[in-house]
């Protein structure tokens, strides 16, 4: 046995001994949890068992999970509860008398054609349902996103460059919708794809290109901000429901 | 002594044996004190209309009164009631403030719900105006009103005016590209970048691993990035190179499938294709991510390409393979995540490029037709913008105002 061996096994001792008191004196799930917790830090040192334990795990126990909660959640109550309602009388009492729905058959037959995919012959009949369901997603997002990010943006974009109010004249909000007008005319023009971007256009996208990048970095700073309040959580449980140091 | 301390419980007792008479004796004096005083119930609130709410499926309806102003600090609220007919059982809907007169009777249209409205119904309103003292007084019933549901939006006419101006653009340019007609799309970095970075893990021996983000089959970067794949796993299959494909949606994982073995047999390499290169990890965000993560710090791929829909994700898997020194090529349209990529990853393709990025490899006319289309509507765009706010320099509000409350 090797030094590195040795110390490895005094390591995993000495982990198994404290662990074994946490779960005496904190129960075996507070202990649980806050060993997957440090098994997944352990990741910012580098790749080990620990890590590897907890990463499989979590993806074997979430894909178990929302496999469960796809078929309990939405194909029993969705599907089963109203194609045909006394079928899922014992399990969800409260459907049981719904009046059956026959346009229900329509999701269950693409649900079927999708399953095709599994024979190797009918293979393609899966094809048609992804294209219904692609195609019919498509055609609503056109009309979401030509009213947000279209009518909406001329909406919002479209301010007096020129600001008066009781007090007369606000320089400070005629600045702002100066700055919001370029930047808009500015973003649109870098994403021009069908013409260069040289001379005065060229320049136009690479102000547009500024503005994005700020944009980027105050949104960076403001998505940081709320990660760490993700890591203040498990640092929480950590300190406080694990090791009760606080309060 | 015993019969003195009997004595003295008795009277301890008496007042709690009396008490509840004490008590209803006190409240008939008050009630009496009341009667005497004599309070005035507010005045009655008078129903004026109650307007079926325009464009909607007649399931909304918006009640207005009419109440003395100078009563408005003796009531407390206004209650709305509702029935079907006049001398049926008037239902509570909800309530306005004291200086509010004005309701918005918002339904159901499901009939199940408990809240249904039906359309092309009549109903009747009561307005009971609740007074400081407890005492209310009670509206004449009013109606019937009847709510319609109506075909048209009138709101959505700028949006349909676009929908069929955008729909002639695509048309026109589909039909242009193929009917042969070159249509320019400028060069993209990101994209110039996929042959150097495959290359680059052909020489190092080492795979390319794809993510195609975790949104549906269904989501518009997520078609985009399909598109791409084709185009990076044909080179994949030219370079003799393995691609690793760990996807979140099973449908996703399908259409991957097919994407990668069509590209291999478009290779002339059908039996190189590995049907395992492309699985399934798990439909949990995080959870994916430690799996990638897992992947990626075990197998060590030269490249990696992030492109579709992300969220949280995002820096996660962008910031483990920045650290295992992996040539990284990024692209979404979520505007939150995109500063996670520009900081981690090495080329970048922001928002809409990654839409022209697959209009840019495939060379699909289709593609190309709406990208361009997409153009003209970002100009029509521009001048739109610049009318408007000339139209405001001048003086005339009235174009910003029409779009303003209209959508």
């Amino acid at each position: 046995m090797t030094r590195r061996q040795l110390a490895t096994y005094i390591f995993f001792g000495v982990v198994v001994i404290l662990f074994a008191i946490s779960v005496a004196l904190k129960g075996f799930f507070v202990t649980f949890g806050a060993f997957l917790t440090l098994a997944i830090f352990s990741f910012l040192y580098d790749d080990n068992p620990y890590y590897k334990f907890a990463e499989h795990l979590f993806v074997g126990v979430s894909a178990a999970y929302w496999m469960c909660m796809g078929f309990w959640g939405t194909m029993v109550p969705n599907l089963f509860g109203r194609l045909y309602p006394p079928m899922v009388g014992p399990v969800i009492p409260a459907l049981k008398d719904n009046p059956s729905d026959p346009f229900m058959l329509i999701p269950l037959i693409l649900g079927i054609m999708l399953l095709m995919r599994l024979s190797s012959k009918a293979g393609w009949i899966s094809r048609w349902a992804l294209a219904f369901v692609v195609g019919t997603t498509a055609g609503l997002n056109l009309v979401r996103y030509l009213r947000s990010d279209f009518i909406q943006q001329i909406s919002s974009t479209a301010m007096p460059l020129y600001v008066t109010n009781s007090a007369g004249f606000s320089l400070g909000e005629t600045i702002s919708n100066i700055v919001i007008f370029i930047g808009v005319m500015c973003g649109l023009i870098y994403f021009f794809f069908s013409k260069e971007h040289k001379g005065a256009f060229g320049a136009g996208a690479r102000a547009g290109v500024i503005v994005l990048m700020i944009t980027f970095g105050a949104s960076f700073g403001y998505t940081v901000m709320a990660r760490i309040s993700l890591l203040v959580g498990r640092m929480q449980y950590l300190l406080d429901s694990w090791l009760g140091m606080i309060g | 002594m015993k019969h003195k301390l009997r004595f003295a419980a008795v009277l301890l007792f008496l007042p709690l044996i009396f008490s509840p008479l004490l008590a209803q004796e006190g409240e008939e004096m008050q009630d009496g004190l009341l009667a005497e005083m004599q309070i005035e119930p507010p005045p009655q609130a008078v129903i004026t209309v109650a307007e079926d709410m325009p464009n909607d499926g007649g399931h909304k309806l918006t009640v207005r009164w009419e109440f003395p102003k100078e009563f408005t600090s003796s009531v407390v609220r206004f209650e709305v009631y509702r029935a079907y007919s006049p001398d049926g059982e008037f239902v509570l809907r909800g309530e306005s403030p004291n200086d509010f007169y004005e309701y918005l009777d918002i339904g159901d249209r499901e009939e199940e719900s408990p809240n249904y409205m039906p359309n092309d119904s009549s109903y009747y309103y009561k307005i009971v105006a609740v007074g400081t003292e407890g005492v209310s007084s009670e509206s004449e019933v009013g109606g019937p009103y009847k709510t319609y549901g109506q075909w048209f939006h009138t709101g959505k006419v700028p949006l349909l005016i676009a929908v069929i101006l955008f729909c002639i653009f695509t048309i026109y340019f589909v039909l242009s590209a193929k009917g042969g007609k070159e249509l320019y799309i400028r060069p993209l970095a990101g994209i110039e970048a996929v042959d150097e970075a495959i290359g680059r893990a052909t020489e190092m021996g080492k795979p390319i691993l794809y993510v195609l983000g975790i949104g549906t089959a269904a989501e518009i970067a997520t078609i985009a990035s399909f598109t791409i794949l084709g185009r990076v796993a044909k080179k994949v299959a030219e370079y003799q190179t393995s691609l690793i494909v760990p996807c979140y949606e099973p449908i996703v994982m399908s259409v991957a499938q097919d994407i990668v073995r069509s590209a291999y047999l478009e290779a002339g390499r059908p039996d190189q294709y590995d049907e395992d290169s492309v699985f399934f990890v798990t439909n949990a965000q995080f959870a994916y991510v430690a799996g990638v993560n897992g992947i990626m710090v075990r197998d060590l791929p030269a490249t990696n390409f992030y492109l579709g829909y992300f969220a949280a994700e995002s820096l996660l898997l962008a910031e483990t393979g920045n650290a295992i020194g992996a040539i990284q090529i990024a692209g979404t349209d979520q505007v939150s995540q995109l500063p996670f990529f520009v900081v981690a990853c090495d080329y970048t393709l922001i928002g809409e490029e990654l839409y022209a990025a697959s209009a840019y490899l495939g060379r699909d006319p289709l593609l190309l037709g709406s990208l361009k289309a997409e153009d003209w509507a970002k100009g029509i765009l521009m001048v739109l913008m610049v009318l408007i706010i000339l139209a405001v320099l001048l003086g005339w509000d009235a174009p910003r105002e029409w779009i303003r409350v209209n959508l």
